[in-house]
């Protein structure tokens, strides 16, 4: 457990008393480079949001390994795009872990957004507004935003989005740069190839993990059924999950095929390379 | 030169009560404006407008207890202006409902107490004061009160400047790195209150809002960045506040109105001239660059 970056002890975390992550229990190694997939509604982006703290648990805990700094790119930014901001602005905020509410920004502050913007293939676009960038263009400003706050533990939801092949390519070279450089990784990905390609370790979401551990495993074909056999929508009328007697519980909850994914389960966290 | 000495100058020179109005409503615009950019880029302008009237009962109870007296107006309207933008916030941080109708709703209770109070005490001609204020009848401590607010509130800004923008921009954002955001909000909608109450011994409850939101509105069509926008606004602040004290000076008209009206026009020349307005829009776009 020494090098665990991230623990989820049993956590539950949802909307409106639905849980949309379902008791998961694991942890996310130092220095990992980590997938997030599944379908639509399956529980990825609440996962991230619960792992920064904008979510709070509905039942569990996400333990953070202490002193560890963390950077999210969220999907669904609320960034306001109408104000009056530069490029530069925007991605100076990622300063902020090191000079908070109050420092100044220094003049090698200032070449660091410099390099950071040159990384995503900005450089030069320090003093354009932000209105007048295309979808692409804010991503990767909001890329090196991330970049600038040299996180330990670094959270992308869905960071490919609008974002073009090329530009793609580079971004992954950034993040496998990262983990080099011994930080943790998690993104959010819905192109299977790419995380195939790219990414060796891989959790395979439908409420609760179907299947977490190496890429290769973890995407196989039957996993990937059981994935796709998730039922979106929330029964209004599902039963309660009472604490005492977890996995009973979850069947009735649930559609009938989640009991196999219990039981998968508990074979992925005892055989697979996460536990350590 | 004697004639314009005796349009422009000789107001102020001659009349201590211009002076004094003079000194205060620049002084209310070296904080009110800013605050307004502010306003403006969160689309809360309306907000303002709400807080103004949500001012009124605490006014009002001040006046009921203490008759006209300032202290006790200006608390009054402190009380209840930072109960309902608390209230108001609370709401729309803590559920699902929005600001706007959170603060419509706080605002127009708030109103409701305000009127059943001023109706309980019977019409007073004195209570068109709070209601429109004289900018011309400052005294001491409401000058004293005015420079008290303004350095307040700009210590604020200068304190919480980054959080502030930071907020506006990407709330998001914030909250993944710091917890400021909620206190943040909270402080500003804390330095709108005071800059509406500071304002409406001057301009009025209902005017002092002016004040704050049309330099910042005008400003919006010059520069594309906030410092020089709130430098601007506090610029057109000034501008208005001369130009309508000797409105009202020359031409007999009621002071506060004067002011506004005056701020008015600016607004009205930037969004025909302004850099970023609309003639421009549609007359100088016809060239462009190869990339």
């Amino acid at each position: 457990m020494t090098n665990a970056c991230l623990t989820f002890r049993d956590l539950t975390l949802g909307y409106n008393s639905h849980p949309a992550i379902h008791h998961l229990n694991g942890i996310v190694r130092k220095g990992s480079l980590t997938a997030v997939v599944g379908a639509n509604g399956s529980g990825k982006s609440t996962l991230m949001k619960g792992i920064v703290g904008v979510l709070k648990p509905m039942e569990g805990t996400v333990v953070r390994a202490p002193g560890v700094r963390t950077a999210y790119l969220p999907q669904q930014s609320e960034l306001d795009r109408s104000f009056p901001a530069r490029v530069v602005d925007l991605v100076s905020l990622g300063l902020w872990p090191k000079r908070g509410m109050l420092g100044r920004y220094t003049k090698e502050d200032r070449e660091s957004v410099s390099k950071a913007l040159m990384a995503v293939g900005l450089g030069g676009f320090e003093a354009r507004p932000l209105d007048t960038l295309s979808g692409g263009q804010l991503q990767r400003t909001l890329f090196a935003r991330v970049l600038l706050q040299d996180a330990d533990l670094i959270l992308l939801d869905e960071p490919f989005n609008a974002v073009d092949a090329k530009t793609v390519g580079d971004l992954i070279q950034l993040i496998k740069r990262w983990q080099g450089e011994e930080r943790t990784i998690m993104v959010v990905v819905h192109d299977l190839d790419l995380v195939r390609q790219n990414f060796p370790e891989t959790l395979l979401l439908a409420r609760q993990p179907v299947a977490w551990g190496d890429t290769r495993e973890t995407l196989q074909p039957e996993n990937l059924l059981k994935a796709r056999r998730f039922h979106e929508a929330w029964e209004e009328n599902a039963p309660w999950c009472e604490p005492s007697e977890h996995d009973h519980s979850h069947d009735r909850g649930h559609d009938h095929d989640h009991h196999a994914h219990t039981h998968d389960l508990h074979h992925d966290h005892g055989s697979g390379p996460r536990v350590a | 030169m004697e004639f314009l000495y005796g349009l422009f100058i000789a107001p102020f020179a001659d009349f201590a009560f211009m002076q004094r109005a003079l000194f205060g409503s620049l002084m209310l615009s070296l904080g009110a404006c800013p605050v307004g950019v502010f306003l403006m880029l969160r689309r809360m302008s309306l907000s303002g407008d709400a807080m103004a009237h949500a001012i009124l009962p605490g006014a009002a109870a001040g006046f009921l207890l203490y008759g006209l007296e300032i202290l006790p107006m200006t608390v009054g309207g402190l009380i209840a202006g930072i109960i309902v933008a608390l209230g108001a916030g609370a709401v729309s941080r803590f559920t699902i409902q929005r600001e706007d109708a959170s603060m419509a709703a706080f605002y127009l209770i708030s109103l409701a107490v305000g009127v059943l109070m001023v109706s309980i005490r019977g019409s007073s001609v004195d209570l068109m004061h709070v209601l429109f204020g004289t900018v011309l009848a400052l005294n001491n401590e409401a000058l004293i009160l005015i420079g008290g607010i303004v350095v307040v509130t700009l210590v604020s800004l200068a304190i919480f400047w980054r959080a502030l923008v930071a907020e506006c921009l990407d709330p998001l954002f914030l909250r993944s790195v710091s917890c400021m955001g909620s206190p943040v909000h909270f402080i500003f909608l804390g330095l709108v209150v005071l800059n509406l109450v500071g304002g409406f011994q001057a301009l009025g409850t209902l005017l002092s809002v002016g004040l704050m939101m049309l330099p910042a509105a005008a400003a919006r069509f010059w520069t594309v960045r906030v410092e020089p926008m709130c430098v601007l606004a506090v610029l057109i602040g000034f501008a208005s506040c001369i130009a309508g004290l000797l409105l009202s000076y020359h031409a007999s008209l009621p002071s506060g109105p004067a002011i506004i009206l005056s701020a008015g026009v600016v607004y009205f020349c930037s969004i025909l001239f302004g850099s970023r307005g609309a003639l421009r829009a549609r007359i100088v776009h016809h060239r462009h660059r190869t990339a």
